[in-house]
């Protein structure tokens, strides 16, 4: 049975969660869809039933502010959901849905896409030991487990997200064995004109960096993680000098987090048919959204991160300026805010996400034999023979090789598998778009998907013409 | 030492212990947290096998997303990462 609503948000991040607020407070009836039992996405995850209570933090203090607000609004949360297919059905949204064992459908007259991110990992020897985590994987473990990766836990990657997770390592009563990032201090001293708009974000970065220095972890900038050791899982790592390429000796430890910037989830914006653009500073490839979140498609709105990378601060203005729009657009009152705020926000985004991207130097960390696709277990040589065959494109690849076919649906390989086929054939990145999205947009059991149905109540297609 | 990150482990409290089994040995966590986080802090890192290679695979992701962590409950593949674990669970390998 179908549930219909005026707007459904999917994503509950600050973005969703922002968007559902401002399109209910306009009168609209609101559902705001997403897979965790609570509002707040990933930045703002709220802790689970086992932690009765916990010291507060920025991120659970804008996250609670978030869910109460939700709470006591007209939002219709679903919680615990997982869409995955979305189609318009003459001039409505239809949503399949999956929550607990049961399929759902849900239906809209407009639809706000806040889909996030996900992490990239430049794949490199060992980096599917079990015990290596992803930097946002260890975040999550943090906010809703107040969990250790490790007893003794290496933090490597670029942005600032290797800080926050050293740090938060070490308010949990963990020990960081070192730090270990691509970026090198002249990098951060480039982007702190962009951060100044800021100065609280800037202010939370120093105070980890200094409480690392204070402590004496080792923090070696300039410098990856080039090898992780261990048969069953993680027992120590080797460390290389990206300027230099000499390695140092090994670090003992029995984790490592790492993770080289974010991702935008797109695949949703692209299978209801928004265009997508490479734009590095923004993540790689993004949609095409207004600030205020339209697209060029008639009831179709995106914020946050899914539509390029700018971080939490952006994401929440966004959201606000997006269900405002979309209250609007169905003929509702709703306030037009000024864009300044969101405009330094997204400065510092940019700059972060850039300090984020994977580098030529990171890049030349996966090895010839490093597995590309986790789930297929493909490595970098079934790729490169499958490019030198002809398959210049993702697409090519994903049908030679099965490489994005696996149960992750390629989240984790396409951005490397793309900057192979550009190595290899001499194209720019921006000539390489991911492969075309299919549903399901999450893996979801196919009895499930299929719901409960009459044999004889299946519709025929008509057969194509000849 | 001066800490300018304090250490927090001390002021945080968790529900009760609860018992469940992974791939039948007895596994206690706290009611509710999520499965990959007990198993790690058990030390069971390596979750399940990778159907090409059998190379060992563990949680990675943590949200949901790269499939690394799945386990079977109740005859259903399910991520460790986004199940909660009760007391009595029974939790295979894949």
């Amino acid at each position: 049975m179908a549930d219909h609503y005026d707007i459904a948000v999917v994503g509950a991040g600050p973005a969703g969660g922002n968007a559902a607020l401002a399109a209910a407070q306009a009168g609209l009836r609101v559902a705001l869809l997403d897979e965790q039992p609570t509002p707040g996405g990933q930045v703002w995850r709220d802790k689970s039933a086992s932690i009765l209570s916990a010291p507060v933090t920025p991120e659970s203090r804008a996250g609670a502010a978030l869910r109460k607000a939700i709470e006591t609004s007209a939002v219709t949360p679903l919680s615990q959901i997982r869409v995955w297919d979305i189609r318009l059905r003459d001039d409505h949204w239809v949503l399949q849905a999956q929550r607990a064992a049961t399929s759902q459908e849900i239906t809209s007259k407009s639809l706000i896409l806040a889909t996030g991110a996900r992490e990239y990992v430049q794949p490199f020897p060992g980096w599917t030991t079990p015990g290596v985590i992803g930097l946002a994987g260890a975040t999550a473990l943090f906010k809703q487990s107040l969990t250790l990766p490790g007893k003794r836990t290496v933090v490597s990657g670029t942005g600032p997200l290797v800080f926050y997770v050293a740090s938060e390592i070490r308010r949990l009563g963990g020990e960081v064995a070192a730090v270990v990032t691509p970026n090198t201090r002249s990098q951060w001293a480039r982007a702190l004109p962009d951060m100044l708009g800021q100065p609280k974000l800037l202010a939370r970065g120093a105070l980890w960096v200094a409480d690392l220095m204070l402590a004496r972890v080792p923090i070696l900038w300039g410098h990856a993680v080039a090898q992780v050791d261990g048969a069953e899982q993680v027992t120590a790592l080797k460390v290389r000098n990206l300027r230099t390429g000499t390695d140092g000796p090994d670090i003992a430890a029995d984790s490592l987090c790492i993770g080289h910037g974010l991702i935008p989830n797109i695949e949703a914006a692209q299978i209801l048919g928004v265009a997508v653009r490479h734009d590095p500073s923004l993540g790689g490839w993004v949609p095409d959204a207004a600030p205020d979140g339209a697209t060029a498609i008639k009831g179709l709105y995106l914020c946050g991160d899914g539509c390029g990378i700018r971080g939490a601060t952006a994401a929440g203005l966004q959201g606000s300026l997006t269900g405002a729009r979309a209250a609007r657009d169905l003929g509702r009152d709703a306030p037009t805010s000024p864009l300044a705020r969101w405009h330094k926000a997204d400065r510092f985004g940019r700059a972060m996400t850039a300090l984020s991207l994977p580098t030529p130097a990171l890049e030349a960390l996966t090895t010839r034999d490093t597995i590309i696709c986790r789930c297929e277990s493909l490595r970098c040589t079934d790729i490169i023979d499958e490019v030198a065959t002809g398959a210049a494109s993702t697409n090519a690849v994903k049908s030679g090789r099965r490489a994005g076919m696996g149960p992750c649906g390629g989240k984790y390989c396409q951005s490397a598998i793309a900057t192979l086929i550009a190595a290899q054939t001499g194209k720019s990145l921006a000539d390489v778009p991911p492969p075309t999205p299919r549903p399901p947009l999450r893996p979801v059991p196919l009895g499930q998907a299929a719901g409960a149905f009459e044999y004889d109540a299946l519709p025929i297609s008509k057969p194509a013409p000849l | 030492m001066i800490r300018l990150v304090p250490n927090q482990a001390t002021q945080i409290t968790r529900s009760e212990k609860v018992t469940f089994t992974f791939d039948g040995t007895p596994v206690t966590g706290h009611a509710g947290e999520s499965l990959v986080a007990a198993l790690m802090r058990a030390g069971y890192l390596a979750l399940r096998n990778a159907p090409n290679d059998a190379a060992p695979r563990g949680a990675f992701c943590g949200m949901g997303l790269c499939q690394e962590c799945t386990v079977m409950i109740d005859g259903q593949v399910v991520e460790a990462c986004r199940t909660g674990i009760t007391p009595g669970l029974t939790v295979e390998r894949v």
